[in-house]
C-alpha cells in the first residue's frame, strides 16, 4: 500500500438505485454562496425526522433511527457504498461538497451519474463503479462491519487483512487530479495560444457567437 | 466518413486534444443562475483570474425568485438567504460586466426559457449552464450540456470545457402523435422505457416524421429530459421549424450574417448513413398520455393501465413514500395542487394548451391551488396580450411571475406534506417540490384536465372528439 491509499476505511451500505443529487443535498441548501458547511445536511430528509432548513442548530434536531448513515455501527465512515445510477439528477456541486464535508474520501457504486460522477473528480472525491457482483460483496463486508483499504494507485481494493477483493478501472486523468489536486483551470490556460487562435478562425466563421 | 449532428458540433468546437486524452471544447455561450455561480466567481477572485470572453456570458435569475410581489423588486424577497445569493449575482454581473435579466427586467425568466427566447441560444452553438437542464438548448441543433460550478468557473476563465466525447445515441420517432398526446408524453416515454441511465455516456440525437413535425418548443420539452435519460446532451437537426424560430430573435444575426448563417447551419443534421452506438425507435402513434407514480422518472405509465408491482428495492420505497398501491389507476389519485410551468412546459404553446382545456370550466373545489408560472417575463406578456391570463384566473388557477417555482421550491411555492401534484416539471424526486410532496410528472394538458377533475383523467377524450 502506498501513501494514496485510503487506509482502513469503514463504510456505509446504501442500499438503493437512482439516488439522487436532490436527496444527497436537499434545495434549502444551496442558497449558499458557499462550498463549505453542507456536511451535517448530507441526506437530510433521510437523516433527520423533520424538514431543515438553512442556518438551523442541526444537533437538536430528531434524527431517523431507521437511516443506515444514523447506525453508530457506519459512525465515521470513509466510504459510501450504493447501487445504480448514484448522483443523478441536478447538477449542483453542493451534492459532492456535502459528501467531503461530511467525511466522505470515496463513494463506490455500480454506476454513476456523468455530471456527477465528474463533479467529484472536479474536487478530488474519488468514485469507483463496480460490477454488480463486487458491489454486493462490499455490502456484505459493510454489514459484518468489515473495513476496506483502497488503492488508488495499484486501482485495488483490499480487504481488512490486505487480499484483494477487486481491481477498479479509472481513466488516468481522473487519477491524476485525485493524487495531485490539479488546478484544471491553470492547466487549462496552459492552452491559452491554442484558445485564442481558435477564436481567431472562428471569428469569420460565426462571428454572431461573439456578441 | 458521414458524421453525426453531434460529431459535427463537437469537431466545430474542438480546439485541442491534450495529452492527457481530454479535450478543450470551446464553448459559445455560457448561461448564468443565482444559485450554482457565486462559488465560481468566488474562485476567480481568490485565484485572481478574469473572465476570459465576456460577452459569451449571459445571466438571468430564476432558481430562487418568488412568484409574487414582483413589484417589488428585490426587496420582494422575503428569505434573507435567497436575497443575498439573489443579490451576489447582481454584484457578481456587475463586477464583471455580464449583462443580465436582473429581477426587475422584463426578459428575466427560467434561464432555458430566456436563452432560446433572445436568441442567445442559436444553432451550431455549444452552450453551457451550471444546470442539467441545458440539455433543453438541444432542440435548436445546439450542444448544450449542463456542468457543475468547478465547470462554470473553468469556463469563465478560459471560455473551454474539458470533455471526453461521448457516443452516439439516436432515438426516431416514427409517425405522429395522436391527438393528446404531446412532445412531454414522449419525452416521459423514452425515459421511462429505457429508464434514468439509458442514456449515460451518450448524446442523443432525436429524429423522425414526429419530431420533424413538432414545434421548437415541443422539441425543448423532449431535449429537457435528455438528461432525465442520463443523458447530458440531447439535440434535434436544424431544419426551417428552426429557421423560423430564430430568424428576428434580438441576438440572432441579420443582414449578410444571416446569410452567413444559414449556410452553415443547413448542415448541421447526421448524414445519410452516419453511424451511431446505439439506435431506438419508437411509434409515436401508438403512445398514450403519461403519468409518473413514483420518485423516479422512470417510474411512469399510460394513463389508461395500472401501478405496476415493484420491481426493486427503490420501486417499494417510491411507492411508501408516494402513498400509492399496486393495483391502483391514475384516475384514483387525488390531486392537492396542480403545477404548470418549469423549463420544461412554460412556455407559450405550453400555456395555450392548457388554457383551451380548462377553458370554461373551474379548477376542482378539493384542490388547494393551482398555479400557473410562465417561464419568462416575455411569454407572460404574450399570453397575456391573448388573454390567457384570464382563462386561468377565471377557472381559479393562480398567475404568477417568472421563476423555477414550484418545479424545485426553493422559493415559497412548495407543496404541503402529503400532498399530491399534477405537475408539468421534469423531476419527482423524494421532496422535490416540498419536503414529503409528491409529484405526478405529466404534460400541461393532462395538468390542466386534472386541475379541473381533481384526479388525473385521459385527456385524450376531451381533446380526441
Ligand atoms: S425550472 Fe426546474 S428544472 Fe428547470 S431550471 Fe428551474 S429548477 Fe431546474
Amino acid at each position: 500500500m502506498n501513501e494514496y491509499t485510503i487506509h482502513s476505511a469503514k463504510m456505509v451500505p446504501l442500499d438503493r438505485s437512482n439516488i439522487d443529487t436532490d436527496q444527497i443535498i436537499p434545495k434549502q441548501f444551496l442558497k449558499s454562496i458557499k462550498k463549505t458547511g453542507f456536511g451535517p445536511n448530507l441526506f437530510d430528509s433521510w437523516r433527520y425526522l423533520d424538514s431543515g432548513f438553512p442556518g438551523q442548530d442541526n444537533s437538536k434536531r430528531q434524527l431517523n433511527p431507521e437511516f443506515v448513515l444514523n447506525d453508530k455501527k457506519y459512525k465515521g465512515s470513509e466510504v459510501l457504498i450504493s447501487k445504480e445510477n448514484f448522483g443523478c439528477g441536478s447538477s449542483r456541486e453542493h451534492a459532492v461538497w456535502a459528501m467531503q464535508d461530511y467525511g466522505i474520501k470515496c463513494v463506490i457504486a455500480q454506476s454513476f451519474a456523468d455530471i456527477f460522477y465528474n463533479n467529484c473528480f472536479k474536487n478530488g472525491l474519488l468514485a469507483i463503479s463496480l460490477s454488480k457482483d463486487s458491489i454486493e460483496e462490499l455490502f456484505r463486508l459493510s454489514e459484518k462491519g468489515e473495513n476496506i483499504h483502497v488503492d488508488l494507485i495499484n486501482q485495488v481494493i483490499l480487504d481488512s487483512n490486505e487480499l484483494e477483493i477487486v481491481k477498479f478501472e479509472i481513466e488516468d486523468f481522473r487519477k491524476t487530479s485525485v493524487l495531485e489536486g490539479l488546478d484544471e483551470i491553470g492547466l487549462s490556460l496552459k492552452y491559452s495560444k491554442s484558445i485564442m487562435s481558435y477564436e481567431e478562425n472562428i471569428k469569420k466563421l460565426t462571428p454572431w457567437i461573439f456578441k | 466518413m458521414p458524421s453525426t449532428l453531434y460529431d459535427k458540433l463537437w469537431n466545430l468546437h474542438e480546439v485541442i486534444q491534450r495529452e492527457d486524452g481530454t479535450h478543450l471544447l470551446y464553448i459559445d455561450r455560457h448561461l448564468i443562475h443565482e444559485v450554482t455561480s457565486p462559488q465560481a466567481f468566488e474562485g476567480l477572485k481568490l485565484a485572481g483570474r478574469n473572465l476570459w470572453r465576456t460577452s459569451s456570458n449571459k445571466a438571468t435569475v430564476d432558481h430562487n425568485i418568488p412568484t409574487t410581489n414582483r413589484e417589488l423588486g428585490i426587496e420582494g424577497i422575503t428569505d434573507e438567504v435567497s436575497k443575498l445569493q439573489v443579490t451576489t449575482l447582481d454584484d457578481n454581473c456587475k463586477e464583471h460586466g455580464i449583462e443580465q435579466f436582473d429581477i426587475a427586467d422584463e426578459r428575466q425568466g427560467i434561464v432555458h426559457v430566456v436563452g432560446p427566447e433572445q436568441g442567445i441560444t442559436l444553432p451550431g452553438m455549444t452552450v453551457v449552464c451550471g444546470d442539467s437542464h441545458t440539455s433543453t438548448h438541444g432542440a435548436l441543433g445546439t450542444l448544450a450540456m449542463g456542468i457543475g460550478t468547478s465547470e462554470v468557473e473553468h469556463v469563465l476563465a478560459t471560455q473551454c470545457l474539458v470533455a471526453t466525447k461521448q457516443k452516439n445515441m439516436k432515438i426516431e420517432v416514427k409517425g405522429i402523435l395522436p391527438k393528446g398526446v404531446y412532445s412531454k408524453d414522449l419525452t416521459l416515454k423514452v425515459i421511462g422505457n429505457i429508464g434514468t441511465a439509458g442514456a449515460t455516456g451518450y448524446a442523443i440525437e432525436y429524429t423522425g416524421e414526429a419530431i420533424e413535425s413538432m414545434s421548437i418548443e415541443a422539441r425543448m420539452t423532449v431535449c429537457n429530459m435528455a438528461i432525465e435519460a442520463g443523458a447530458r446532451a440531447g439535440m434535434v437537426a436544424f431544419d426551417d421549424v428552426t429557421l423560423n424560430y430564430v430568424k428576428g430573435k434580438p441576438y440572432a444575426p441579420s443582414g449578410s450574417e444571416w446569410d452567413q448563417a444559414l449556410d452553415l447551419w443547413r448542415n448541421l443534421k447526421s448524414d445519410e448513413g452516419a453511424s451511431f452506438d446505439k439506435t431506438i425507435e419508437i411509434h409515436a402513434s401508438k403512445l398514450k398520455p403519461q403519468v409518473s407514480w413514483g420518485t423516479s422518472p422512470e417510474m411512469v405509465i399510460d394513463i389508461d393501465s395500472i401501478i405496476p408491482e415493484p420491481k426493486s428495492n427503490s420501486e417499494s420505497n417510491a411507492l411508501d413514500y408516494m402513498g400509492l398501491k399496486t393495483g391502483m389507476r391514475p384516475q384514483d389519485i387525488k390531486l392537492d395542487q396542480v403545477f404548470i410551468g418549469s423549463c420544461t412546459n412554460s412556455r407559450l404553446e405550453d400555456l395555450r394548451i392548457a388554457a383551451e382545456i380548462v377553458k370554461g370550466s373551474k379548477v376542482n373545489k378539493d384542490l388547494k391551488r393551482a398555479i400557473v408560472v410562465p417561464g419568462s417575463g416575455l411569454v407572460s406578456k404574450a399570453a397575456i396580450e391573448e388573454g390567457l391570463d384570464q382563462v386561468f384566473l377565471e377557472a381559479g388557477f393562480e398567475w404568477r411571475a417568472p421563476g423555477c417555482s414550484m418545479c424545485l421550491g426553493m422559493n415559497p411555492d412548495q407543496l404541503d406534506e402529503g400532498d399530491h401534484c399534477a405537475s408539468t416539471s421534469n423531476r419527482n424526486f423524494e421532496g422535490r417540490q416540498g419536503y414529503k410532496g409528491r409529484t405526478h410528472l405529466v404534460s400541461p394538458a393532462t395538468a390542466a384536465a386534472a386541475a379541473v377533475a381533481g384526479h388525473f383523467v385521459d385527456v385524450r377524450d376531451i381533446v380526441g372528439s
